[in-house]
């Protein structure tokens, strides 16, 4: 494997001028190199992927390129001529546009209004209505969705998939040539996927360089034509997509053979009682929802975006309670009303979003570990001790169970990296003593290696007789973790698989066009 | 392990620096407040001796107090306005419940502190259910509270304090060993600031106020009751504005503005001693002595020469000032 | 994929463009008016003058309540505009003490107190980076210390010309309406129809998308305070055109500061900002003006008025917000 890769370059284009190209840039924050002498060559027409470990300097690298950073030295390059972004809309007005994963969109306003922001068409600062609306129109139609997107429509209506198509119409509407995106489908389904994808082909057929970043290989593969590879602040290797294996590409991310994603799953042996049941239960999204989770299991929940996977967690957890059916925990009928309920019941949830719903930011990490204990016990007791008993020795004793890298516990969280703050929430939990934990998205936004170690303690924790429901919309990960799958679809379960189902029988049954219920085998298991 | 020798010059080096990193970790609160304290001193020689000091810290406790209060709701994500008029409701209230009647001061004081639990169940209790942010229900209340006291009362307070009730702000307790006056206002203080260091920073009501501020979402969603939680904290604001309002009825005597400001006093004070305004951080004795340095200034303008009336535009300055500087310092951290 | 036309329905789309708070006012009047008829002598529905005065208590409310809404959209507060109200009565019956030649230099001048508060206020918001909320109480904090300790040297009364503003009428109708209408007309094409006013509804809506796209959003900033302050200064003018004498407590009697927000986020303006307009805030102001005149009608002692209005302003915004999930804190 490693010979071979050392000697391919992109020499196949060496008669093609590149667009963009970065030179020997480095950029230091205090403490860490970000980017130390890092040179890559963007091709007009080509998908471009840029990827690495998390801290590998890939969002800065593409910070610097759309001019929200300036580079410490180093020089970029804009169609053969060195330019100097100040600002990014410098790097707008010379074509260089940016869409981050966090869209930079204003939802009470229309999506003319948005395209258009600052520089809509006016006379004497009177803005022409009509001729705003007519511009957003010609560029929708440049981009094919002029059926799907109207310029009055009001952002906030839009689906998350219509509203990036705003983000991308906003940079065409600049008349980019460069167009980076920052995990452009961590928030898609699949069919949005592959409209984004025919979009992508179009914006290649302009002639336009696309760049982009993402954690998932698949895609990465599915869509890119060349991937360059950092790590830890440094250039690796620009790859053609062609000529490489994703195994090859994790090698010269991590610089080593991952050759174990998963751990193994749990075998029939493992699994003890029905500690959750679910009968018939609905509510305003949810529709006769009816499961059991044992304890010592993974169940995975799969399904599209909007199938009602996060409304299912959040009707278990008594966020959005359900309205009618039964619950039963560990034997005993209850009704889960709010998530205090649901936590004194014994249940743990780890969100999808910990920026806004799982960690506090302010707070010191050993805070943040005992916010669950301190929510159950009572208001003043063992006041001596910062209210929790022997938290001294129980914040260490967590913080290595998960793993955290930190100098100290008394750092405010919010400093923490993003796998780092995870691993808090999973130890927020796993302190309060949770037989059932539901995971929401567990890893997403999470460099490999962390990705790794959670796995590691997801499956730890069934060993220890926990009971483990676990949404994600990456089908390795359900594949590779679930000892049995739920696929949802449009508000019901749709339909359970067994362990190591196919990744094509998953898609089928979420997107309604099986109703299959397989405890052991699929019959489409093989065809795929 | 490889040793290393020193010589005497890099270990001094190391001591000062050590001594340095420890210097650099207090709040700047209290270098401020004895530089003012010190101007203070010695403009007027008054405040140089031990019973100078007590009439100062007794005339900054109910302040104190009123900034611990306000300090809760802050770090909870909110801001409780109505202090003032609770403070100006307790001092007109109580001065016609009184009617002169020494037998009615305690009961009197009982009734006032039932009304300040009322008033903070209400204040929390509407924001918390209805969704409101608290800066319109409180300035509503505000409103409200100081309407009706100028109801109750047809706008003219009436009646004297009796000895009793005054004593609580007025009054000193003799032939204390050491001190010898010590007032009994600043004893109630302290009992309150220890009472409140201890929930805040040491007990687990006092880590979800602050999760609240933080992070309301993840404060739910960990099995805060976040409602309970914020409207407690409403209570106990309300509660210390009315312990405030006796003393300073005690001390001042009755009229029907002493209220006007105390909230944004209280505010002001609470963010010098470092509570961000969007919740999440906060720090018992720190804004005590924000309070403290706020009385100081006040102290210092009025020996320079200024006019009462003055003193409201001063205030404003120094609010703007403070959080400006609050906001900076902030953002240097980060 | 959702499409996201709007309905073609040309009728139906303006049905649905039509702020919630005209039900509430709608509403309002007729519970009002029962009670009138009950209570009182019901003289609020049949007697015109009197619903001409629920139009003029508007005027003074409305005019302040539009700068505000500019403030509010761009997720900020303008609290100082009592005391601007104030500052702007008692400056103008001084200066004009009487004298109809001296009423274009009275004018002048307080535009530009004005302009210098509403500068001042965006200046402490946007470049010493102070809460706005703390920073308009902190100017109002400052007005006040000033006008009450130099109002007994700024007695003077205002010419009968003046007073033109405040009863004079044109035909049938009040000058003063004739002013809000202006005002409102203004402020809405400003706000859905200027570049400054997109930029406001940018800057407001996420301040960040705003500057990446360019915008200059600390100017932005000062120039809604300005218009705030500017339109305190116009209902100060007014209310003094009325009163035919300043006096410091005008704006604070008035609650200007208070009710002008209550009012714009009942018209559906967030106060997290973004969003709004001046239409939705005269259906508000008119809510309160009806309120107002109710209470006289059945003869509420003034203080108790003061009680009522509190408990309004917080049922007022609680019937909004009640409906979003998001905590207040």
């Amino acid at each position: 494997m490693t010979e071979n890769q050392k000697n391919i370059t992109e020499e196949k284009n060496t008669q093609l001028e590149p667009l963009l190209e970065v030179q020997n840039i480095t950029k230091r924050f205090p403490g860490v190199l970000a980017l130390d002498k890092v040179s890559v060559r963007f091709y007009p027409g080509e998908v471009h992927a840029v990827v690495g470990e998390n801290g590998a300097g890939k969002s800065t690298l593409m910070k610097i390129v759309s001019g929200a950073y300036t580079p410490d030295s180093g020089d970029v390059v804009l169609q053969g001529e060195k330019v100097s972004f100040a600002h990014p809309i410098d790097a707008y007005s010379k074509g260089v546009s940016i869409i981050y994963q966090e869209f930079n969109l204003l939802p009470e306003r229309t999506v003319a209004q948005n395209i258009f922001l600052g520089r809509e068409p006016a006379r004497m600062g009177v803005i022409d209505m009509p001729q705003l609306n007519k511009n957003t129109e010609a560029v929708l139609k440049e981009m094919g969705v002029e059926k799907m997107i109207s310029p009055t429509a009001q952002v906030s209506s839009l689906s998350v998939a219509a509203q990036q198509i705003v983000e991308i119409a906003k940079a065409i509407s600049y008349d980019s040539k460069v167009l980076i995106m920052d995990e452009p489908t961590a928030a898609l389904t699949n069919i949005e996927v592959k409209m984004l994808d025919d979009l992508v082909k179009r914006l290649k057929a302009r002639g336009m360089a696309i760049i982009f970043i993402s954690h998932r290989l698949a895609e990465v593969f599915d869509i890119a034509e060349k991937i360059t590879v950092l790590k830890d602040g440094q250039f690796v290797n620009t790859v053609n997509v062609k000529d490489v294996a994703p195994a090859d590409v994790v090698y010269m991310m991590v610089g080593r053979v991952l050759d174990h994603y998963f751990p193994t799953l749990g075998s029939p042996g493992d699994f003890g009682e029905v500690v959750l049941r679910v009968k018939d239960a609905s509510n305003d999204f949810l529709k006769d929802i009816s499961l059991e989770l044992r304890r010592g299991e993974v169940l995975g929940v799969a399904g599209l975006q909007g199938s009602g996977r996060t409304e299912l967690a959040q009707a278990l957890f008594g966020v959005v309670p359900f309205k009618s059916g039964e619950i039963e925990i560990r034997g005993k009928s209850q009704s889960v009303n709010t998530p205090f309920h649901a936590i004194r019941l014994g249940m743990g949830f780890v969100t999808e979003d910990r920026k806004s719903e799982g960690i506090f930011p302010k707070q010191p990490i050993r805070d943040n570990m005992l916010m669950t204990i301190r929510a159950l016990q009572s208001f003043f007791g063992y006041v001596l001790n910062d209210g929790v008993r022997k938290s001294r020795k129980l914040v260490p004793t967590l913080g290595k169970q998960v793993d955290v890298r930190t100098d100290s516990y008394d750092r405010e969280i919010q400093f923490l990296s993003g796998g780092n703050q995870q691993k808090v929430v999973l130890a927020k939990w796993l302190a309060s003593d949770a037989g059932i934990f539901i995971f929401d998205e567990p890893t997403r936004g999470i460099d490999v290696e962390a990705k790794a170690s959670i796995h590691d303690m997801i499956r730890d924790l069934t060993k220890k007789g926990v009971a483990v429901l676990m949404i994600s919309s990456e089908l390795p990960e359900i594949i590779g973790m679930s000892d049995r799958v739920l696929v949802m679809h449009d508000g019901r379960i749709a339909g359970e698989l067994a362990a190591k189902s196919s990744e094509t029988n998953i898609m089928l049954v979420a997107t309604g066009h099986q109703n299959r219920n397989d405890a052991n085998t699929s019959v489409w298991a093989g065809k795929e | 392990m490889t040793t290393t020798t020193t010589t005497n010059s890099s270990q001094l080096a190391s001591m000062f620096g050590a001594i340095w990193a420890l210097i650099k970790k207090i709040p700047p609160i209290y270098p401020i407040f004895f530089a003012i304290f010190i101007t203070v001193g010695i403009l007027n020689p008054n405040y140089q001796t031990m019973n100078g000091i007590f009439v100062f810290l007794r005339r900054a406790s109910p302040l104190a107090i009123l900034a611990i209060g306000q300090m809760m709701v802050l770090a909870s994500g909110g801001f409780d306005l109505s202090m003032g008029s609770m403070v100006t409701f307790v001092i007109v209230g109580s001065s016609m419940l009184l009617s002169n009647d020494p037998e009615k001061a305690l009961p009197t004081i009982g009734i006032m502190m039932c009304v300040g639990v009322l008033v903070g169940l209400i204040n929390g209790l509407t924001v918390s259910y209805f969704k409101i942010p608290s800066l319109i229900v409180t300035l509503g209340m505000l409103l409200l509270v100081k309407g009706v006291a100028m109801y109750w009362s047809g706008g003219a307070p009436k009646g004297y304090f009796t000895d009793n009730f005054r004593v609580f702000g007025r009054g000193n307790f003799e032939n204390v060993p050491i001190f010898g006056k010590f007032p009994i206002a600043l004893l109630i203080m302290l009992i309150i600031a220890v009472i409140a260091y201890f929930v805040f920073h040491k007990s687990n009501f006092g880590k979800q106020i602050l999760a609240i501020g933080d992070n309301v979402r993840a404060s739910q969603l960990s099995g805060v009751r976040v409602r309970l939680v914020r409207t407690l904290a409403f209570v106990i604001s309300a509660f210390l504005a009315v312990i405030a309002g006796v003393l300073l009825g005690g001390y001042g005597g009755i009229s029907t503005n002493v209220g006007d400001g105390l909230e944004f006093q209280a505010v002001s004070a609470a963010v010098i001693g470092g509570a961000l305004l969007l919740g999440g951080k906060g720090s018992v004795p720190n804004v005590i002595f924000g309070a403290f340095t706020l009385e100081a200034l006040f102290n210092l303008l009025n020996l320079l020469g200024l006019p009462k009336p003055y003193k409201d535009a001063v205030q404003g300055l120094i609010i703007i000032g403070a959080v400006a500087y609050a906001a900076f310092s902030t953002r240097k951290k980060r | 994929m959702t499409t996201s036309a709007i309905s073609q329905n040309g009728f139906l789309r303006f049905i649905r463009r039509i702020p919630p708070v005209y039900f509430f006012l709608i509403l309002v009047f007729v519970g009002g008016a029962i009670l009138d008829v009950t209570f009182a002598d019901g003289q609020m529905v049949t007697n015109p003058t009197i619903l001409t005065n629920i139009l003029v208590r508007s005027v003074a409310l409305g005019i302040v309540a539009v700068g505000q809404t500019f403030v509010i959209i761009g997720a900020s507060i303008d609290l100082s505009v009592a005391l601007v109200v104030s500052v702007t009565a008692v400056m103008t019956s001084f200066i004009m003490q009487g004298d109809p030649a001296k009423v274009p230099l009275a004018i002048g001048v307080v535009l530009a107190i004005g302009v210098v508060t509403g500068m001042v206020n965006g200046f402490i918001i946007t470049k010493l980076k102070v809460n706005a909320f703390i920073a308009t109480l902190g100017t109002t904090l400052i007005l006040r210390g000033i006008l009450n300790a130099s109002f007994a040297n700024f007695k003077g009364s205002v010419p009968r010309s003046f007073e033109y503003f405040g009863y004079g009428k044109i035909g049938p109708v009040p000058v003063s309406i004739l002013a809000l209408l202006i005002v409102l007309l203004a402020g809405w094409f400003i706000l859905a129809r200027t570049k400054y006013g997109f930029q406001l509804y940018g800057t407001g809506g996420n301040v960040e998308v705003a500057r990446l796209s360019g915008l200059r959003t600390d100017r932005v900033l000062i120039i809604a305070h300005i218009i705030s302050s500017l339109t305190a200064v116009l209902t100060g003018l007014f209310l003094v055109s009325r009163l035919r004498a300043g006096a410091p407590w005008i704006g604070t009697d008035g609650v200007y500061d208070l009710e002008s927000v209550a009012t714009t986020v009942i018209g559906g303006t967030a106060l997290a900002g973004g969003k709004g307009g001046v239409w939705g805030t005269i259906g508000g102001v008119l809510i309160f003006s009806v309120i107002d005149t109710l209470f006289n009608q059945m003869g509420v002692n003034p203080f108790m008025k003061n009680i009522l209005r509190g408990v309004i302003v917080i049922l007022a915004v609680a019937s909004y917000t009640i409906r979003s999930r998001r905590e207040a804190a």
